[in-house]
């Protein structure tokens, strides 16, 4: 058992280490774009070259980012037909629907209008290029709603049935996918993310060349630009955040459990602003749950239930059952224990090889007898894989910890932004030194941030690869662990030669400014 | 001057393709991160891909029918497929 956990460990190990390469470079793509065409925009209008030299030289910035990250996706996808082969075949046409919708989106609107963006300036009319700059800028979000889609369904499977002939779950409901409440709010919170992360990077960059006294216009100007696109961002990733977290109470109540240390769930639940967990807590012994904790009263009730007083199930509460819940229809149930789930699971899978069975020996009538059965407990199939509850805790510290990160550096951006942009408009931050090296040094605390909030959505949902329909290990292939290891190992080399490549590059352009090429 | 009335006169794909001929042509940092996506998609495609990464189940069975069959049996064998796994490791 140890070395099939080795095998799991290492595979998730793999897709998280290109998940998180992948995602240092998407969100500056997504923040850039906006900013670049918000420029060229303001050169459009006012036909003054000064903004036209800024547009070219955030777009070449932009163009370095888009150039190293691009295409880094693509080995998610090797990952699922190698390491994941159980679960890519599952998810049938669901999965590989909006990914091909990306693919041809990603490659008509980027690469084309990416070329028209850079080479076209004054071989098209003006009017076009911008039209050009904004499209690439808006097919780059399009291409990640599709796998925001995808990804979305993993958390909350919807529009689709299961087919017990081919093993495959089959879309019958596209709407349903695309537009169910998570995708969509996960869509808008990692959209505008990428544009606080944007903000935060022309702001910093610019506050290096206010250091050093080079470039003042480019840098005064673009730091408006920046601070007013990253505060927008910051404002709607508070709101598409609140949206997301009120999502998750609903569908996947032990990651916010998780996300918020709550082992014993009450009526006016409180939210914990700063905590340090307790290492010793467990879900079955009585130690307090934090060692120390600044809570906020009912407010975890309010984000999650929109009633000061309404019900949050903690950890336990979740492995016991017993509490009023909604089930995927949205209707009212009293939670089932996790034991009650597993029990229901166990008898999904069975009735999947009862089906089969039968129909290998073309007994209809048992077939459709093991078939209603199937459909009947099909929402729990994924429990029938666990051995025991504490399979279906997350890892709560990394969780936990992840989530505050998150919150206290999205709250600290809000307030750096608007200080920024008085500081700016008063005409005051050029001469501020301390402001300048907070602004640089806020460069990393964007991607940690960001980064952040991928590991609460994809560490909080363990086990499940597919919420509550199939646990990682169950998704896995059957192949060997030294292959995960190697291939493991050979992208952290790459990715690592692709950041070094993206920070060397981007430093020297820094570095050279705007001085005629 | 007399380049753009070339280009007027030319139809579309040839204007299309002298756009991206001439575009290429004046890159000077473009050049560095052309040749870094065209090593990084070699890697990817001719290295991962064809000798880190095959699908699984296309490699191991002919037809679709097939493999529905095997995911069957991995799911289905829940002693579980995580036991055979680790016999086999």
């Amino acid at each position: 058992m140890n070395d099939l956990f080795t095998l799991v460990d290492w595979s998730r190990a793999q897709f998280a280490l290109t998940a998180i390469y992948h995602w240092l470079f998407v969100p500056l793509t997504l923040g850039l774009g906006i900013i670049v065409s918000i420029m060229e925009t303001i050169y459009y209008r006012t036909g003054d070259e000064r903004w036209k030299t800024i547009t070219k030289y955030w777009m070449t910035l932009f163009g370095v980012n888009f150039a190293i990250g691009v295409a880094t996706g693509i080995i998610l996808e090797f990952q699922f037909g190698t390491n994941w082969s159980n679960y890519s075949w599952f998810v049938g046409d669901i999965f590989g629907a909006p990914l091909a919708i990306e693919g041809i989106m990603a490659f008509f609107m980027e690469a084309t209008f990416i070329a028209v963006m850079f080479f076209g300036w004054n071989k098209v009319s003006k009017r076009f290029h911008l039209a050009s700059t904004w499209l690439t800028a808006i097919g780059a979000s399009i291409s990640a709603l599709w796998i925001l889609v995808a990804n979305s369904w993993m958390q909350y499977p919807v529009g689709m049935k299961f087919d017990p002939e081919t093993a495959r779950n089959v879309m019958d409901d596209f709407w349903a996918l695309v537009l169910s409440p998570v995708a969509v709010n996960k869509f808008f919170h990692a959209v505008s993310a990428g544009w606080v992360l944007g903000g935060i990077f022309v702001v910093g960059v610019s506050a290096w060349y206010l250091l050093k006294n080079r470039e003042n216009f480019l840098a005064k100007q673009s730091i408006r630009v920046g601070a007013w696109v990253g505060l927008v961002g910051a404002l709607v990733v508070a709101y598409t955040g609140d949206g997301s977290a009120y999502q998750v109470a609903d569908k996947q109540p032990m990651k916010l459990a998780a996300m918020e240390g709550v082992y014993h769930g009450k009526e006016g639940q409180e939210l914990i602003a700063f905590g340090i967990l307790n290492p010793a807590k467990e879900f079955n012994n009585n130690e307090k749950e934090f060692l120390f904790d600044i809570p906020i009263p009912k407010l975890l009730s309010i984000l999650a239930t929109r009633q000061v007083d309404g019900f949050v199930p903690g950890i336990n509460d979740i492995i016991d059952g017993g509490y009023p819940d909604k089930n995927l229809k949205g209707e009212e149930i009293i939670a089932l224990s996790a034991q009650e789930k597993m029990e229901r699971g166990r008898l999904a899978i069975a009735a999947l090889a009862d089906f089969n069975t039968a129909r290998q020996n073309n007994d209809t009538t048992a077939m459709n007898e093991a078939r209603a059965r199937l459909d009947a407990n099909y929402e729990y199939f994924g429990y029938g894989y666990v051995d025991s509850v504490e399979q279906l805790i997350p890892h709560v510290p990394f969780v936990f910890y992840s989530f505050h990160i998150m919150i206290i550096l999205g709250g600290y951006f809000i307030l750096f932004f608007i200080l920024v942009l008085i500081l700016s408009y008063k005409e005051k931050l050029h001469n501020l030194k301390w402001m300048l090296w907070v602004a640089i040094l806020t460069i990393p605390l964007g991607y940690v941030c960001l980064e952040a909030g991928w590991i609460v959505a994809e560490m909080g949902r363990q086990p499940w690869v597919i919420q509550d329909i199939m646990p990682t290990f169950a998704a896995i292939s059957k192949i060997e662990v030294a292959s995960v290891q190697t291939t493991f190992w050979l992208f952290a080399a790459l990715f690592t030669i692709l950041l070094i490549a993206e920070v060397g590059i981007m430093l020297k352009q820094i570095k050279k400014g705007t001085e005629k090429k | 001057m007399e380049e753009n009335q070339t280009l007027k006169n030319d139809n579309f794909v040839v204007r299309v393709w002298r756009f991206y001929l001439e575009g290429f042509r004046s890159m000077t940092l473009g050049k560095t991160l052309w040749a870094i996506i065209l090593i990084k998609l070699f890697i990817m495609f001719f290295i991962l891909r064809l000798f880190f990464f095959p699908n699984i189940l296309q490699k191991e069975f002919d037809t679709d029918e097939e493999r529905a069959n095997a995911v069957i049996e991995n799911l289905t064998n829940t002693n579980n497929s995580q036991q055979q796994q680790s016999q086999e490791l």
